[in-house]
């Protein structure tokens, strides 16, 4: 039976807690609120109040017709992460981990953003549940997603942006925690992804398992059957772990998409799987890109989102025990995908889904059409259209002219 | 090498910042102005422990190239120019992780390196490392922290060498102030541990040494110091013998509280026969440089 992590945060040789001695009773303060937690019903049942009431789930399945048709292969379904209020699944982990500080009686949440989608889910909940709210944003990001950084603002969050590094999303975990090490009295450290010292992976996985619980039951009663894929995409891996989860114990094909970047053979990407060693980071074993001596390498991506060197330690687990399959896509092939899915169907994905929308397509195409693919459309892209203006037309006034 | 005692100074450095030479350089100041141990940091990428003052001086010192083994072996080679003192290395854990736990301890033992501190290992991951600390007699230095509550007993009864307390919540820094509770921390710890117990963390000036002293059994400066190196940093690199008495002076003042001596007022004679005898052991140079700043001090008497 699949019953990882153990009481020390392990998922086989992976995870634990490699932080300093002054957060291992935070930690463990953590760890005793979230075992309650998890066994009391009324938690549970207010969880799911908000998720309903506040996000709007259950998220839809779509049954991408357009592009099944057109890829002649087995059909596709996807689950539309994208629906959820703030646009993507990061609210699912913002509203369990708020609800838990509130359990806790911590007033003030610390939160890394990348993208700034779980910056703005964090600051979303914060107002909701009426708390404070400091966000560490890397500089670099802060320039990419000026809207996110905004919308934070908006919704009453202070943004700190980070200096440190390469000024992106690796940078501003280690200025979260370093700022969680000095106010951990009184703060608590809302991890966006199945990342960090235990018990953060599994905290965030049993807050993200829905969407795979809500999918598994969506396709049953659609095609009365199991799906034979399921794809998503791995940055941290969270919306990955949650989608994966529901379906570890049957007999359904799991992959993983990491990002390429410009490709995995060149140092231009953040395939954590594909590429990465064994090593410690941000407070847990797992796989991670560093150089022979241990110093981290910074990853890239055109996503910001998939833009980390290290990967959930389930992640790094679950590939070590050959269960789940870990791919990548470049930044490429991403695009395309994040083109053809909003010119086929209508829905324009965030940039980080469209790698496990790319490599769906892949895998769809050379599937028996009675099979289905089922794929986790995590996020919407209404974050990345200037961005990826500037990629497809060139420089924006261009854009402009040829419109 | 013993790594207990009382009144203990224990400052600390960042291999390779400004430069690998230099920080021979300085830990043979340290050494003559009184260093009882010296903590030799280890440059990391995410030093998710430490604040500002630090990361910029492994950003500096990862540009020199500096890595765990090279560092380990500077240990060595500061052994050669005459450092007699304890050397802890100080790391993160994924460079020793990477080197191999076994290759680390290895490298360590030939380069007469005498404990290791590693500040992102607690006590529950920590026990290989104890135990190959024990085996080859390089221990681990435990830390323990303000929050750490009913964890003080498990970790004190296990500490090797000496207990490293961290004074205040956060990162490592200068802070003009410690917190209150601190002596009711430090006598907690005392309470439980058989080994000396040190004070580190946002330790910057001699009053604040003079109040901890008689609560603990020695103190680490850091981040004051490589602050320091980092203001002398240009002056350092151009091997000016001034900013190195610039150096001297300035850990002549903090490490005074732990030596009876009135900084501004002379060195008392026990002190003054301490000194000698620790300078006998050292470089010729070395020992015409450590009489150069006695008589300096004495000048301002």
């Amino acid at each position: 039976m699949y019953n990882v992590p153990n009481e020390n945060g392990r998922f086989g040789d992976f995870g634990g807690k490699f932080v300093p001695e002054t957060l291992m009773r935070p930690l463990e303060e953590i760890e005793r609120a979230l075992e309650q937690a998890l066994a009391d019903a009324s938690f549970r049942a207010e969880y799911m109040h908000h998720l309903r009431e506040y996000s709007g789930r259950p998220t839809a399945l779509t049954f991408a017709e357009n592009i099944t048709n057109e890829l002649n292969g087995a059909r596709l379904y996807f689950k539309r992460e994208d629906l959820n209020h703030t646009g993507a699944h990061k609210i699912n982990n913002a509203i369990g981990q708020a609800l838990l500080a509130k359990r806790m009686g911590k007033k003030k949440l610390i939160a890394e953003t990348g993208a700034g989608q779980h910056g703005v889910a964090a600051a979303t909940v914060a107002a909701r549940f009426g708390m404070e709210c400091i966000v560490f944003m890397g500089e670099e990001d802060i320039k990419r997603q000026a809207l996110n950084v905004f919308r934070m603002k908006l919704l009453g969050a202070q943004v700190v942006p980070v200096f440190s590094g390469n000024r992106t999303l690796k940078d501003a975990t280690n200025e979260a925690i370093r700022y969680w090490v000095q106010h951990c009295d009184d703060h608590f450290y809302m991890i966006g992804s199945v990342v960090g010292p235990h018990p953060y992976p599994k905290m965030v996985r049993e807050f993200q398992r829905i969407i795979g619980d809500e999918a598994k039951e969506q396709l049953l009663e659609r095609e009365g059957k199991l799906p034979d894929v399921v794809v998503a995409c791995v940055g941290g891996g969270s919306n990955a772990i949650g989608m994966f989860s529901s379906f570890l114990a049957d007999d359904v094909e799991l992959v993983g998409v990491e990002a390429a970047g410009k490709g995995v053979d060149t140092p231009h990407h953040a395939a954590t799987v594909t590429k990465g060693t064994k090593g410690v980071i941000h407070g847990s074993l797992t796989y991670l890109l560093q150089d022979e001596y241990g110093q981290i390498i910074e990853p890239y991506s055109i996503s910001a989102g998939l833009d980390y060197p290290g990967v959930g330690p389930e992640h790094a687990y679950l590939a070590s025990i050959g269960r789940v399959r870990y791919e990548s896509v470049t930044d490429e092939e991403a695009l395309a995908a994040f083109q053809w899915t909003a010119k086929t169907e209508g829905i324009i994905p965030a940039i980080e889904s469209a790698h496990a929308l790319a490599k769906a397509f892949d895998i769809a195409k050379q599937r028996a059409k009675d099979e289905t693919v089922l794929v986790c459309l995590s996020g919407r892209g209404d974050k990345d259209v200037q961005a990826m203006m500037h990629y497809l037309e060139g420089a924006s006034e261009h854009a402009v002219i040829r419109n | 090498m013993q790594l207990s005692g009382t009144n203990m100074f224990i400052p600390f450095l960042v291999a390779g910042d400004p430069h690998p030479d230099v920080t021979i350089e300085l830990a043979l100041v340290l050494q003559a102005a009184g260093a009882d141990v010296l903590e030799l940091g280890v440059p990391y990428s995410d030093p998710l422990a430490d604040g500002p003052i630090i990361q910029r001086a492994s950003a500096r010192a990862l540009k020199q190239g500096m890595t765990l083994p090279r560092a380990i072996q500077l240990a060595g080679k500061m052994r050669k120019k005459g450092v007699k003192i304890p050397i802890i290395i100080f790391t993160y854990y994924n460079p020793v992780l990477q080197l191999g736990k076994e290759s680390f301890f290895a490298l360590a033992k030939e380069n007469g390196v005498d404990g290791v501190l590693i500040p992102d290992l607690p006590f529950e991951e920590s026990e290989p490392i104890r135990r190959l600390g024990a085996e080859t007699n390089i221990p681990l230095i435990s830390l323990v922290a303000p929050t750490s509550k009913e964890r003080i007993e498990k970790i004190a009864s296990q500490a090797q060498g000496f207990l490293y307390c961290v004074s205040s919540l956060g990162v490592t820094g200068v802070r003009d102030t410690l917190p209150e509770e601190i002596h009711e921390f430090l006598a907690e710890v005392k309470q439980y541990s058989r080994v000396p117990v040190v004070v580190g963390f946002g330790i910057s000036k001699s009053e604040q040494v003079q109040v901890l002293k008689a609560h603990c059994d020695g103190v680490v400066v850091g981040s004051a110091l490589v602050q320091k190196v980092e203001e002398l940093s240009d002056r350092l690199l151009q091997q000016e013998q001034h900013a190195l008495d610039e150096f001297r002076r300035y850990v002549e003042q903090l490490v005074a509280p732990l030596r009876d001596v009135d900084f501004y007022g002379g060195v008392k004679e026990d002190e003054r026969e301490k000194r000698a005898a620790r300078a006998h052991s050292l470089s010729a140079g070395e020992v015409a440089r450590g009489s150069e700043a006695a008589i300096r001090v004495d000048e301002r008497h």
